[in-house]
């Protein structure tokens, strides 16, 4: 097991000997317990849903290019941010990190045959499936879909306000879609704790797979509270319970208070698999070790600690929070979150940089995310807190997030793809594609900051009274409708690339984790064979054997000879 | 432009507006001597999208928002300054291996300290301007009542029980506010969560049911300033206006001893805008015209 071996390529597919004899085709898809393929049903689902929640998103605003706007109604309108808040939040970019390329690389990134509890794994992909199904089929009911907003707040989402089914349908739908969550986070765990391969450990792990480690254990101190909220406003619309009702001695910021309370980490657990994603591509397209490896994991649980301490900065303007607490808490997390900038920019300091479409989408993805976090240590003071709150500003706040989440979920697709299919993703296409997405991305959010500061409140379908937004909305639509086509790009390029001949072999990035060493895709369980584990970069180890990382005593240059030739070369 | 910080004129009697006003004056100054350069310019420092409002509390978030916005520009910067830099200077030239460096310890540590310092500093000048802003004076010389609803508010006047406004949506009714004193907000909802903001205030705060929030507003420009409703809470939640109007302390009071009822208070208040001068003019949105759309 532990003997070098040469690495296979797909060559080696055609032996046969240990290959797995079940069902081929749809039927494949549809009994697998198969980490790789459930994880790819994840990503090519929450892709889905990603299109539908951008086309909900087109519309919206669509409708706000003009002060008074009648592309959809008052009601329709309100469904439909919510839907686009919800889809994208639950359906897509957690199932997408999380269940896709999470479930599909940790195992092989660790040397594992498959996720701890595959039964569990395709457990929670149907759950997720069902949930993702049960949400949307709310626009076919009467009273159509949830209209309460993305955290549905009570008592507007109580059964006086929100009477229809579309509001059960949400409320079932995030149920399914937690208990999923909650499942992926038990497997990513016991896999990551209890399956790597000999010589892998803890601080030989790559970072994406640290970041799904703790992105799990936040998932298991979250996600059950989201679900006893729920229970509890369901009860609340259906068992006769007051506890959300003001006018029975309930209390409607309890909801809030857990809502945020899972909502905060949530943020985290959507952000850190991208920060792992961008992790892994920034020192292999550099050619260097990642630097301040230990930093960063130490930022990374740092982050994850500190998001379950700072829910109540959402709060700030209830008047029921006690607001330095969660100021700091708040300010507190921009230092590791800084400590993560800086590693990534001591990566590719001193490299050699490809300007692959991955690579662009992870400098793409530096820049969107430095605005968002920027804005967000302003939105953590309180003063300016209550100055922005409810306005665009806070809109385009988490917008500068979530699209350096997008963009990076791009890069992710970019890196890996040869790997899960053996092809490689046209990188012109991903090239133009990279610049629409970000430069759509920065004219999108960059007039919100503006329209807020201005005055205009979130969830507006009309500004009758302020005709003078109307110009920076209009770019604001530009922006979006320029991602949305960046997505029309991806889209096709996958489709393209499908058809394609398979040319990419195990490793070709040249890159550095285990990933790499098994061919492209890789078999059934995973690998043929293991290179030593002596470092948290195996593969390079195995092809570069006269380049390690140096460490801490190593940075003189006259203590490394070999590295320090291969540079003058 | 420090001065106006709970000024004791204007809350006179209380000793404790007068203690917390000197402290809040020596945190100021502490402020002042983190934040020198930008307190001594402060006159040319850009608004960065962001305007000084009408209210005490409004100047100092603008200042606070003036900081963090050049703080937030200078890091910001720096820190894409240098990712855009390594990108294009490190960008491949050939096919040697770098050098493979992983730590430099003394790097690691210069940006955890850092960011921390800057960290310190912000929540520090966070909480000088903050303290002032969520304290309550104990004697305020005016008082209100704003009630929230689906889909309107209602402004009532407590002493004065014959005085009160309520209005739905595009009905866009009318919150007189004294200017050079204090008033005392108090919020609540009868059904969901809406949101309480005054643009011209660089304030927000949630009304909401079962709760009763309560701040300070002190108003120093006279003038009319169109609001709405920030929180989602339901089908017209974008048509919840609401219009401060925001008078002189004399005529506030004279309005509301003279005043029968709360269109006849709103309509003294009006006129007393009115003749308060042409320079309040430009402050005056044409509200009417634009609210005829929605009948």
């Amino acid at each position: 097991m532990v003997d070098v071996l040469e690495p296979q390529t797909a060559a080696h597919d055609d032996h046969g000997h240990d290959e797995h004899h079940g069902p081929s085709g749809i039927m494949n898809w549809l009994t697998s317990t198969d980490h790789k393929v459930i994880g790819l049903n994840y990503t090519v689902t929450s892709i889905i849903m990603l299109v539908i929640g951008g086309a909900f998103a087109m519309i919206i605003r669509a409708q706000l290019t003009t002060p008074n706007g009648s592309v959809v109604t008052l009601a329709q309108y309100n469904e439909l941010f919510t839907m686009h808040g919800s889809v994208m939040i639950y359906l897509f970019a957690g199932p997408f990190a999380f269940g896709g390329l999470a479930n599909y690389m940790v195992p092989i990134q660790i040397g594992a045959p498959d996720m701890a509890f595959p039964r569990l794994n395709a457990l929670s992909y149907w759950l997720y499936l069902t949930g993702s199904i049960t949400m949307l089929l709310g626009f076919t009911v009467a009273g159509g879909a949830a209209n309460f907003g993305w955290v549905g707040y009570a008592p507007l989402s109580d059964a006086l306000n929100a009477p229809g089914a579309g509001a059960d349908l949400w409320i079932g739908a995030l149920l399914l879609t937690g208990f999923s969550a909650i499942f992926t986070g038990v497997n990513l765990v016991a896999t990551i704790f209890y399956l790597r391969a000999p010589g892998m450990t803890m601080f030989r792990m790559p970072i994406f797979t640290w970041n799904m480690l703790v992105t799990g254990i936040l998932i298991l101190l979250a996600f059950p509270v989201l679900t006893a909220g729920l229970v509890m406003l369901y009860a609340d619309r259906h068992f006769g319970t007051h506890i959300y009702d003001a006018n029975h001695g309930g209390v409607p910021i309890l909801w809030q208070n857990i809502f945020w309370f899972w909502g905060h980490p949530e943020v985290y657990i959507l952000a850190l698999p991208f920060f792992g994603m961008v992790t892994e591509i920034i020192p292999v397209f550099s050619r260097k070790p990642l630097f301040g490896y230990k930093g960063m994991v130490f930022a990374t649980i740092a982050i994850a600690a500190l998001s379950t301490g700072v829910w109540a900065h959402h709060m700030f303007t209830t008047g029921t929070v006690l607001l330095p607490f969660f100021s700091f808490m708040t300010y507190l997390i921009s230092i590791p979150t800084g400590i993560k900038f800086f590693n990534w920019i001591g990566s590719m300091w001193g490299g050699q940089i490809r300007f692959t479409a991955a690579m662009l989408f992870a400098i793409g993805f530096l820049i969107t995310f430095l605005i968002g976090g920027i804005t967000g240590i302003i939105l953590a003071s309180p003063p300016l807190d209550f100055f922005t709150h409810d306005t665009y500003f806070v809109v385009a706040h988490f917008h500068s997030v979530v699209m350096a989440l997008v963009i990076g979920a791009m890069a992710g697709l970019y890196y890996w793809f040869p790997k899960i299919t053996g092809r490689f993703l046209n990188e012109r296409i991903g090239k133009a594609q990279f610049w629409f997405l970000f430069l759509g991305s920065t004219i999108f959010t960059m007039p919100g900051y503006l329209l807020g500061l201005k005055g205009m409140p979130r969830r507006m379908a009309v500004y009758t009274l302020h005709p003078e937004w109307q110009h920076l909305n209009i770019l604001s639509s530009v922006g979006a409708w320029m991602i949305g086509f960046s997505t029309i790009l991806f889209v096709i390029n996958a489709v393209k690339t499908m058809r394609s001949p398979k040319t990419a072999g195990p490793n070709p990035w040249d890159a550095h984790t285990l990933e790499w060493f098994t061919t492209s895709p890789p078999p059934h369980h995973n690998f043929y064979a293991l290179p030593n584990i002596r470092s948290e970069r195996p593969t390079w180890d195995y092809y570069h054997p006269d380049a390690p990382a140096l460490t801490h005593d190593d940075h003189d240059p006259s203590h490394m000879p070999n590295a320090a030739k291969g540079a003058t070369k | 432009m420090l001065e106006g910080v709970n000024d004791p004129v204007d809350n006179p009697g209380s000793g404790l507006v007068r203690s917390r006003t000197s402290r809040t004056r020596r945190n100021l100054g502490l402020a002042a001597l983190v934040l020198t350069p930008l307190l001594l310019s402060s006159c040319t420092v850009p608004g960065f999208g962001a305007a000084s409002g009408v209210t005490d509390a409004s100047h100092k978030t603008y200042k606070l928002w003036q900081g963090f916005m050049i703080t937030g520009l200078i890091v910001g910067g720096l820190t894409l300054f240098l990712i855009v830099y390594a990108a294009l200077r490190y960008r491949r030239k050939s096919d040697a291996i770098p050098r493979q460096t992983q730590y430099v310890t003394w790097i690691e540590i210069l940006y955890t300290v850092i960011p921390t310092i800057i960290v310190g500093v912000l929540f520090y000048v966070t909480i000088v301007v903050e303290n002032p802003e969520v304290a309550r004076v104990a004697h305020p010389p005016a008082k209100i009542n704003v009630v929230a609803f689906q889909w309107g508010w209602r402004f009532s006047y407590p002493g004065y029980p014959n005085i009160s406004t309520v209005g739905q949506t595009t009905q866009n009714p009318v919150m007189v506010m004294p200017v050079g004193e204090t008033d005392a907000v108090t919020l609540t909802s009868l059904d969901v969560i809406h949101g309480f903001y005054v643009k011209e205030f660089n304030y927000s705060e949630y009304a909401q049911p079962g709760v009763t929030n309560r701040f300070d507003v002190h108003v120093d420009t006279a003038g009319s300033y169109q609001s709405q409703c920030t929180q989602l809470c339901g089908l017209y939640h974008s048509l919840m206006y609401f219009k401060v109007v925001a008078i002189p302390a004399a005529d506030y009071h004279a309005c509301l001893t003279s005043a029968s009822d709360g269109p006849t208070f709103v309509a003294c208040a009006e006129k007393a805008l009115a003749s308060a001068g042409s320079q309040m003019t430009a402050t005056v949105r044409p509200t009417q015209g634009a609210l005829s759309h929605h009948g």
